[in-house]
């Protein structure tokens, strides 16, 4: 099985191609450059690299959020493209999950943080059993002193990782009552080849998506929506 | 040639195939109109998620509805600006991967460039030179079309587009979006001499427009019998106004071509449907013995189709685009 993944819902960008146990290719570039100009050049010049034909692969993986809007689209359009040209379906793989999958195998629990602004984090709670991801809380938009209480709740130990640790490290060490790490630069950004091992399993359980029905998960609704569900809620309220 | 083209600008998917740059095979539009219209305006968030949710389907019905395949496709076009960055965005990405997954040519297309062809589609004998006057919700252009993909731009507008100061006057009055079509259909039950708006002229710069004058004049008029108690005719305002955005228009235009002695006269863009201005710009032109073009409706708002049209022409010119192209939300008119 061959997956071709991409991530470009943060500020790293990353392709991917893995074939069954093997990565063959990772280009990742944490680096403010527009995804729309670097994501497929990464691509192709992997592609390249390592001889792949197009046509050889099983599934297209994605990383379909939570993630900067825009970020996510990028990603979503190009697999989208791709699963429409070349007749393979998508694989959609929650951000978070992925980076957590950075960490594949830890012993206490996993909690990737992006940075979502508004004083929210975007985040889970994941651990492995038996070689298997396992989600103890799905991907939200929450605040990062709820996400501690949850962490100090489960006392178990946590590493943390994704680029919300810059912003509210002080906050957890200041915070937190379970021993906590940070994991290191090489896995505390989006990875594709994380996006397309993880893929792996979700393709072995059959967890693929058409390209046309494949959409990103923002888990925020748009600010002009949020602002009318919440005129028409006070509306409803003083009537 | 067989051109696959994709147009996500604004609040339209839209995707098409055009062949040898001036037959439509197919040309398919789904629109979020319905959605927008809910917030008075288009809210560019929400269309750039309804472009992801719908393109791929769009494409694929492009391709059915012209009885094709991708094998079939020789290059893909797609507009990459003017517009909304995060609209944009969808239609680039995905017809990037979609040409760099088959291996082809690919060719970014300006918008704007995208209206004033879609003339050439009804218009088998429309070849450049000819003058063509662009007025829709995001622009307001008056050029020489020298030769294809060859602008000449004479004057554009100073602030609001022609068809935002529409889209603004017809909210005021409480015309749902997109308040154009609106406008023009309560005008007709109007006078369109009832009230004198300002015709803004530009010194210095003579094909220049300038839209916000008239908006204010109409949003004051309103503000002083609001506050007089006095009771509005909305189809006289809807009228008035109308016509004093449509005789700037006209005259502007009439000018230009009797100073570049242009005897073709096309008109394009979502406002390019308004009945009042094809009337008046008729009229002109009849009574100066130029010709007159302008597309159908279905070709004056956004579409897919004018996008394929443009990228055929690019393609000629040698316009190829790499796998870096980006979208260009404020892209000027002749830059590649």
């Amino acid at each position: 099985m061959k997956i071709l993944a991409l991530d470009s819902s943060g500020m790293a960008a990353s392709v991917a191609v893995v074939e069954d146990e093997n990565m063959l290719a990772e280009y990742t570039v944490n680096y403010k450059k527009t995804h729309s100009q670097t994501l497929l050049p990464m691509l192709d010049a992997a592609v390249q690299m390592i001889q792949l034909k197009l046509d050889t692969i099983d599934a297209i993986a994605v990383a379909s959020g939570p993630g900067s809007f825009t970020g996510l689209r990028i990603g979503s359009a190009t697999a989208k493209g791709l699963g429409l040209a070349l007749d393979k379906p998508i694989i959609g793989v929650p951000t978070t999950q992925a980076l957590a999958y950075n960490l594949f195998g830890a012993g206490g629990v996993v909690c990737p943080i992006m940075d979502a602004r508004r004083n929210q984090v975007y985040t889970g709670i994941y651990g492995f059993e038996n070689g298997h991801l396992e989600i103890l809380e799905d991907q939200m938009a929450a605040d990062i002193y709820q996400v501690i209480e949850k962490l100090n709740a489960l006392k178990r130990q946590v590493i943390f990782t994704g680029d919300g640790i810059s912003v509210y490290r002080e906050v957890i060490d200041q915070n937190i009552q379970v021993p906590a790490e940070y994991a290191p630069a090489h896995l505390n950004r989006q990875r594709a080849s994380a996006v397309a091992a993880l893929a792996m399993e979700y393709l072995k359980a059959g967890r693929v998506q058409t390209a046309a029905e494949h959409r990103p998960e923002y888990l925020r609704m748009s600010q002009a929506e949020r602002e009318r569900q919440e005129r028409l809620a006070q509306k409803e309220g003083s009537s | 040639m067989k051109i696959l083209a994709i147009e996500s600008s604004c609040d339209e998917t839209a995707a098409a195939v055009v062949e040898d740059g001036r037959q439509v095979l197919s040309n398919v539009i789904s629109s979020q109109i319905d959605l927008h219209r809910l917030y008075g305006g288009v809210v560019p968030e929400i269309a750039s998620r309804k472009h992801i949710e719908r393109i791929n389907q769009v494409i694929r019905q492009a391709l059915d509805d012209a009885d094709t395949e991708l094998e079939d496709i020789d290059a893909v076009g797609v507009t990459y600006g003017p517009g909304l960055v995060g609209a944009l965005l969808v239609g680039v990405a995905e017809a990037k991967a979609i040409s760099y997954a088959r291996g082809l040519p690919l060719v970014g297309v300006h918008h704007i460039e995208g209206h004033i062809s879609a003339n050439y589609i009804e218009h088998p004998e429309l070849e450049p030179p000819f003058l063509c006057l662009v007025v829709s919700g995001g622009h307001t252009q008056l050029a020489i079309v020298e030769d294809y993909g060859k602008l000449r731009i004479l004057g554009s507008t100073r602030d609001d587009a022609a068809g935002e100061a529409f889209d603004k006057v017809a909210r005021a009055i409480g015309l749902p979006y997109p308040g154009g079509p609106e406008i023009d259909k309560l005008a007709r039950e109007g006078n369109p001499q009832a009230i004198t708006f300002p015709r803004a002229r530009i010194d210095g710069a003579p094909y220049d427009f300038s839209f916000s004058g008239v908006k204010s004049a109409v949003l004051n008029y309103l503000n002083h019998h609001k506050m007089q108690g006095k009771e509005i005719e909305k189809a006289d305002l809807a009228a008035s106004f109308q016509q004093s955005v449509v005789s700037v228009l006209t005259d502007h235009t009439m000018r230009a071509a009797e100073e570049f002695h242009m005897d073709r006269v096309a008109v394009a863009g979502g406002v390019a449907a308004n009945q009042c201005l094809r009337k008046a710009m008729k009229e002109a032109c009849e009574k100066r013995g130029l010709t007159l073009y302008y597309p159908s409706p279905v070709y004056c708002t956004d579409n897919a189709a004018m996008i394929g049209v443009a990228a055929y022409y690019e393609y000629r010119n040698g316009t190829r685009h790499g796998w870096d192209l980006n979208a260009v939300p404020n892209l000027k008119l002749g830059e590649h």
